[in-house]
C-alpha cells in the first residue's frame, strides 16, 4: 500500500519528538534553576517506580487518557512540514491545520481522564480545570491558526509555509502569532496555564499518578508543547525556507535545518516567557480570553481577509 | 474491497460502543464510549474522502463530550457507577420499538435501489465551501440563525434568578 | 462493489439510529436521553457520508453533514440548559418527575 520510503519518516517521528521534547524539558529545567540532566534522571526514576492505585478508582480510563496524550502529540506533528523531501511533512494532508487542531484537543480528554481516574479530590479538581482553560484558549487558537490559512488560501500547512516567501506571516499578522504562542502554552497546560497540574492542588490531575503513568503525563505534555511549537514554524515563520532578509540560503544545509533552528527559537521564546509569567487563575484567563483575545483574533482575521481580497 | 472491510469493521466498532453507552455504570465511561462511536464514524468519513468533515466531527465531538461529561457527573445520582443501580423505564417496550426502527431502516437500506455514480472530481472541502457560500447559502444562514437563537435561549435559561446583580 | 459497501454503511447507520432510539426511550435521566439522541444523529452523519461517497447526491450530502453537526451542537446546548433550569427550579433530573405535559 504505502511506499517504505514514506513510512520511514513516520516511524522516526515519535523518537524524534521524544528527543526534542527531552531537550525542551532540559531547557525548562535550566531556566527554573535545575540541572539540565534533571529530566533524564526523573525519567529513569519514574521508570523504576510502581504505578499507584487508589480505592474505587478507574485505572482503565485514566490509562487510556494518559496514553492518548503522547500519541496525540505524535499525530499532531505528523502533518507538520518539517522539511522532508517532497512536501516536507511526514503525512501530506490537505486539511492538515484542522487535523492538528483535532489532535491537540485530545489533550483535554487526556488530562480530564487522568484527573478522574484516581477517585481523589485534588486530582479531580485538576482535571476539571482543563475545561475552563480549554474553552478559554480554544477559540482564539482556532482563529489564530485559521488566519494564515486565509492568507494562503489553503488548509495545508505545506502550502501555507510555501506562501510566505518574501514576508513571514509572523511579521504582518503579529496578533495571530502572539495568540498562537499563548495557545501553544495553554494547549500543553504548561507555564502560565499549568493550573490543571497546579502546585496549589499538590499536582492536580497528576497528583495521584506515579511511575509510568506520571511519566506519560509529563513527557506527553512536553511532546505536545514541542509539536505545537513546531506548527508555529510553517504557519508563521516561513517553514523550512531561510529568512527572507538573508536572500539565498547562506548555509544551504539540508531542508530541515532551518526548520530545526526556527523550532529552537520558538521553544526558547516560550521558555523565556514562562520565566516572567506567573500561573494564571482559570477564571481570570477565561475573562481575558473572551473579552480581549477573541475580539483581537477576529479583528486580525478580518484585516488579513481584507488585505488578501484587495 | 478495502473500503468494504473498513466499513464493516468500523461500523461494528461504532455500534458496539454505541450499545455499551447504555450498559456501563460509570457516566465517564458512557460519555467516552459515545465519543469512541463518533470517532469510528469519523474515520469512515475520512476513508470516504470527506477529510475535512471527518476531522471536524472528531474535533467537535471531543470538545462536546468533554463538556457533556461534566453535566453527566453533575446531574446523575451515581456518576462513577460505584453503587449498582438502574435508571431505566419501559425497557421491553423500548427494545421492541428500537428493533422495529432498525428492521424498517435496514430494509430500506437493503431494498431501495440506491443511485451510484462515480465520485465528482475535485477537492470535497473546496466544493463544500463553495456550496455553502453559493447555492446552499440559505442553509448556512438558517444554521447561523439557529445557533444565535441557541445562544440567546441557553443564556436566558441558565441565568438563575439569584445571580442577577 | 460501491453498492454493497453503501448498503453495509446504511445498515450500520440504521443500527446506530435504532440504538439511539432505544437509549432515548428507555433512559430516565435527561442527560442519558441526550446521549441516545446524539447516537441517532451519529447514524445520520454516517448515512449522509455514505450517500456522498457513493455519489448519489454529491454536493448536498456533505452540506447535510454540516447541518447534522450543527443540530448536535444546538441539541446539546439547549438540552443541558433545560436540564439545568429544571433542576434548579424543582430538583428534578428524571423525565418521570417532569410530566406536567402528560396531564
Amino acid at each position: 500500500m504505502a511506499d517504505p520510503a514514506t513510512l520511514l519518516p513516520l516511524l522516526l517521528l515519535a523518537p524524534a519528538l521524544v528527543v526534542v521534547a527531552g531537550l525542551a524539558a532540559a531547557g525548562g529545567a535550566v531556566t527554573s534553576g535545575d540541572r539540565a540532566t534533571a529530566p533524564v534522571v526523573e525519567t529513569l526514576r519514574l521508570l523504576t517506580k510502581q504505578r499507584r492505585r487508589t480505592p474505587a478508582d478507574d485505572p482503565l480510563l485514566a490509562r487510556i487518557g494518559l496514553t492518548v496524550l503522547p500519541v496525540a502529540a505524535v499525530l499532531a506533528l505528523a502533518v507538520v512540514p518539517v522539511g522532508l523531501p517532497g512536501t516536507g511533512a511526514p503525512v501530506d494532508l490537505e486539511v492538515g491545520v484542522v487535523w492538528f487542531n483535532a489532535m491537540e484537543v485530545l489533550a483535554w480528554f487526556a488530562v480530564w481522564t487522568a484527573g478522574w481516574g484516581p477517585n481523589a479530590v485534588t486530582a479531580l479538581v485538576g482535571g476539571y480545570r482543563t475545561l475552563p482553560l480549554g474553552l478559554a484558549y480554544e477559540l482564539p487558537h482556532m482563529l489564530a491558526i485559521i488566519t494564515p490559512a486565509i492568507a494562503a488560501g489553503s488548509l495545508d500547512p505545506a502550502r501555507i509555509s510555501a506562501a510566505q516567501h518574501g514576508l513571514w506571516y509572523a511579521v504582518w499578522m503579529p496578533v495571530a502569532f502572539l495568540l498562537y504562542l499563548v495557545s501553544t502554552a495553554a494547549m500543553a497546560f504548561w507555564g502560565p496555564f499549568a493550573a490543571p497540574l497546579g502546585r496549589d492542588l499538590a499536582g492536580g490531575a497528576g497528583a495521584e499518578h506515579a511511575g509510568l503513568d506520571r511519566l506519560l503525563l509529563h513527557a506527553g505534555r512536553w511532546m505536545l508543547l514541542v509539536a505545537a511549537a513546531a506548527m508555529a514554524v510553517p504557519l508563521f515563520l516561513g517553514g523550512g525556507a531561510p529568512p527572507p532578509i538573508t536572500g539565498p540560503d547562506p548555509f544551504s544545509g539540508p531542508a530541515w535545518s532551518w526548520f530545526a533552528i526556527k523550532l529552537l527559537v520558538v521553544l526558547a521564546l516560550l521558555l523565556g516567557l514562562r520565566r516572567v509569567m506567573p500561573v494564571l487563575r482559570m477564571e481570570r484567563f477565561a475573562t481575558l480570553a473572551w473579552v480581549v483575545l477573541i475580539p483581537l483574533a477576529v479583528a486580525q482575521a478580518l484585516v488579513v481577509t481584507v488585505v488578501v481580497l484587495v | 474491497m478495502t473500503l468494504l472491510i473498513m466499513a464493516a469493521a468500523l461500523g461494528a466498532v461504532a455500534v458496539v460502543t454505541g450499545i455499551a453507552v447504555f450498559v456501563v455504570d460509570s457516566m465517564a465511561r458512557a460519555t467516552f464510549l459515545l465519543l469512541a462511536s463518533f470517532v469510528a464514524v469519523a474515520v469512515l468519513l475520512l476513508a470516504f474522502g470527506l477529510a475535512y468533515l471527518g476531522i471536524v466531527v472528531v474535533l467537535m465531538m471531543t470538545i462536546e463530550m468533554m463538556i457533556m461529561v461534566v453535566f453527566m457527573v453533575m446531574l446523575m445520582m451515581n456518576p462513577a457507577g460505584l453503587e449498582p443501580m438502574t435508571m431505566v423505564h419501559n425497557r421491553a417496550g423500548s427494545r421492541v420499538i428500537a428493533l422495529a426502527v432498525f428492521v424498517v431502516l435496514a430494509a430500506g437500506a437493503l431494498l431501495v435501489p440506491w443511485p451510484t455514480r462515480p465520485a465528482a472530481p475535485g477537492d470535497p472541502t473546496t466544493a463544500l465551501g463553495a456550496d455553502l457560500m453559493g447555492p446552499q447559502m440559505l442553509t448556512m444562514t438558517v444554521l447561523g440563525l439557529a445557533l444565535l437563537a441557541t445562544i440567546v435561549g441557553t443564556v436566558a435559561l441558565s441565568v438563575s434568578p439569584g445571580s442577577r446583580r | 462493489m460501491t453498492e454493497v459497501t453503501l448498503r453495509v454503511v446504511l445498515v450500520v447507520a440504521a443500527a446506530l439510529v435504532a440504538t439511539g432510539v432505544y437509549g432515548a426511550l428507555s433512559q430516565q435521566s435527561i442527560v442519558m436521553i441526550m446521549m441516545g439522541l446524539e447516537l441517532v444523529v451519529n447514524g445520520l452523519i454516517l448515512a449522509a457520508g455514505g450517500i456522498w461517497w457513493s455519489g448519489g447526491h454529491p454536493g448536498n450530502a456533505s452540506v447535510l453533514v454540516v447541518v447534522l453537526v450543527t443540530v448536535m451542537a444546538v441539541e446539546m446546548a439547549m438540552g443541558f440548559a433545560v436540564a439545568l433550569a429544571l433542576y434548579r427550579a424543582r430538583r428534578v433530573d428524571l423525565t418521570d418527575d417532569a410530566a406536567e405535559l402528560a396531564r
